[in-house]
């Protein structure tokens, strides 16, 4: 099997995990967890130094979903990863779960913040890569944003401070995928040119399909070998990508399917 | 069976009919027009409609510029993302200055359910009542969330509605007259005051039909107002109970327990035990779930006053 291959077998089966525990749980949000599944199997089933025997591991590399509310696509990554058993997905948001609404560090493994107030989860990556350089670390911070997210003022704050820092060992991922709650990200408050906006704050910026593995893995290569500043990767993505009548409709932001529904998005991720 | 309707549905209807009364009433969110009911606002009166993105210390800041341009601004989000990300914005840029800015904030308390405890806010009414000038409103059914909405757009200077997610109870009939700064006397009673806010009026309602069957009559004060608190209302109650149970779904720390204990400690301390969320953060589960799991319930009032009254002296 290619690479490519594997990564993207990993990804149908976080797709798969995403779409179940959702329906399970009568509540969730798929749209934002599917359009990230793709930059997420690279991620954990390529890109990251992690031991899930370990996870607290000090020189593991980490990751902070800022867009908290994916939580299932990082609850699935971490189950298949191994750091708990996958039949815990079925328990997400009851009472009683570690497996809460939005992640929270202190009940799941490998959960590296809490997040779910959008537009905090940069600004911790940030400390984290601060942390790294301090002690000369070689592990590297990742952190996923949604394109909704980056409305929030503390974004550019700390857009601001990483490039002010030159976190070059940090790497954000934006999941641009065009749409929010109340409709269209360019309908409710544009973020446009946002390439032009991180390059202004002083980041080195890369554009490629966050649905293709060649492009995803060669642009956390080219971030390796920036100096000096910190990294973000523009992502085009699908909300709601690989269940065909949940792609580009905002109405599946926060919508959990009914049993008939999960068996049609099942049958196509097959 | 008595109906229930959420507040925030009270909300969304409410403020379309205000928008119909005067033009000058503006209402501001951000991205949660569909959860928080704005959106129907946003359908009549499009552009007396502002969706400032995932953005709520803008939303506040720009509300309170539309404010000093003589408009009447409604701003709605989440209780946790209105009142605790833009806390510093609601101090220093409506209270301070005293504007004339409504904030509307739905999702208070750990009926959110499912989204969890970083949605769940049950700070609100301590971070909102501490402000100099503000009002707190915590209404207990749809029609006190209904008639909250009007008094506030007439009263002038900062205001804060809390409203819930889940459907609530209807405990009131087209008689209710809500008024701000007045509590409610739900019910009479001399063994022992409950005084609520929120869905905690129709626990504290049950809870004293129960307490009847065991031949304790307890009187019901819905403090809707939870600033500025009806000081007069209370401490006449008290003075004949002489025992208090405060039942709100917030944390027990700084919201209606603490205005009442604070009121009692330097008025007429009685015995008082405090139902509300101990110094927890909330979590995932239904709603139904959590009101049990943190004993926000007639229940958890029962056992509540019949501690206060053996308390009694
Ligand atoms: C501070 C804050 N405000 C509001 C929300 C409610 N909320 C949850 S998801 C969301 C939309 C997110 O859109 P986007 O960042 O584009 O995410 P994606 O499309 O990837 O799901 C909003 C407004 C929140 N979680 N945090
Ligand atoms: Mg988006």
């Amino acid at each position: 099997m290619s690479n490519y291959e594997f990564l993207e077998k990993k990804a149908k089966t976080l797709r798969k995990y995403i779409v179940e525990m959702i329906t399970e749980a009568g509540s969730g949000h798929p749209g934002g967890s599917l359009s990230a599944a793709d930059i997420v199997s690279v991620l954990y089933f390529k890109e990251m130094r992690l031991d899930p025997q370990q996870p607290k591991w000090p020189d593991r590399d980490r990751f902070v979903l800022s867009k908290g509310h994916a939580a299932p696509v990082l609850y699935a990554a971490l189950a298949e990863k191994g750091f708990f058993p996958v039949e815990q997905l079925k328990t997400l948001r009851k009472l009683n779960s570690p497996l809460q609404g939005h992640p929270d560090v202190k009940h799941v493994p490998g959960v590296e913040m809490s997040t779910g107030s959008l537009g905090q989860g940069l600004s911790a990556a940030n400390g984290m890569a601060l942390a790294g350089k301090l002690d000369k670390a070689s592990w590297r911070v990742h952190v996923l944003l949604g394109d909704g997210e980056i409305q929030e003022g503390q974004i550019w704050e700390a857009a601001m401070a990483a490039a002010h820092y030159k976190l070059d060992n940090l790497v954000a991922f934006l999941d641009h995928n065009g749409l929010q709650i109340d409709g269209a990200v360019s309908n409710i408050m544009s973020v446009e040119p946002v390439a032009d906006k991180w390059r202004a704050f002083g980041w080195h910026v890369i554009e490629i399909d966050g649905h293709n593995y060649q492009q995803i893995i060669a642009a956390l290569d080219e971030a390796k070998g920036v100096k000096g500043k910190p990294t973000m990767i523009i992502a085009e993505t699908v909300k709601g990508k690989g269940v065909s009548f949940m792609e580009n409709e905002v109405g599946w932001h926060g919508n959990a399917p009914k049993p008939e529904e999960l068996d049609q998005a099942l049958s196509e991720l097959e | 069976m008595t109906e229930k309707i959420a507040t925030r549905e009270a909300y969304g209807k409410a403020i379309v009919e205000l928008g119909n009364n005067n033009k000058d009433v503006v209402v501001l969110d951000a991205d949660l027009s569909k959860s928080t009911k704005t959106a129907l606002f946003a359908k009549e009166f499009p552009e007396r409609f502002f969706d400032m993105g995932i953005a709520e210390q803008n939303m506040i800041g720009t509300a309170a510029g539309l404010s000093l341009g003589g408009k009447i601004p409604f701003a709605s989000s989440f209780a946790i993302f209105a009142t605790g990300r833009a806390f510093e914005q609601v101090r220093n840029s409506v209270c301070y200055p005293n504007l004339n800015v409504k904030i509307a904030a739905t999702h208070a308390g750990v009926t959110v359910g499912e989204d969890g405890g970083s949605h769940q806010s049950i700070e609100d009414i301590a971070i909102m009542r501490v402000l100099p000038n503000m009002t707190v409103i915590v209404p207990a059914d749809a029609v006190e969330a209904a008639q909250a909405v009007h008094a506030a757009a007439q009263l002038k200077g900062p205001c804060y509605i809390r409203l819930g997610r889940s459907k609530v109870p209807v405990i009131h009939n087209d008689q209710y007259q809500f008024e701000i700064g007045k509590a409610h006397i739900a019910r009479k009673g001399e063994d022992v005051t409950i005084i609520a806010c929120g869905l905690m009026v129709a626990e504290a309602l049950k809870a004293a039909e129960g307490l009847a069957q065991e031949g304790i009559e307890a009187m019901v004060i819905n403090a809707a107002t939870v600033k500025p608190l009806d000081e007069e209302t209370i401490l006449e109650s008290v003075k004949q109970t002489g025992a208090v149970v405060t039942a709100e779904e917030h944390s027990i720390i700084g919201g209606l327990g603490s205005a009442v204990t604070e009121l009692l400690a330097e008025h007429y301390p009685v015995p008082v035990k405090r139902v509300g969320v101990t110094d927890k953060f909330g979590e995932s589960g239904s709603p139904e779930e959590l009101l049990q799991h943190f004993g926000l319930t007639a229940e958890g009032i029962t056992a509540a006053a019949k501690e206060v009254i053996k308390r009694k002296k």
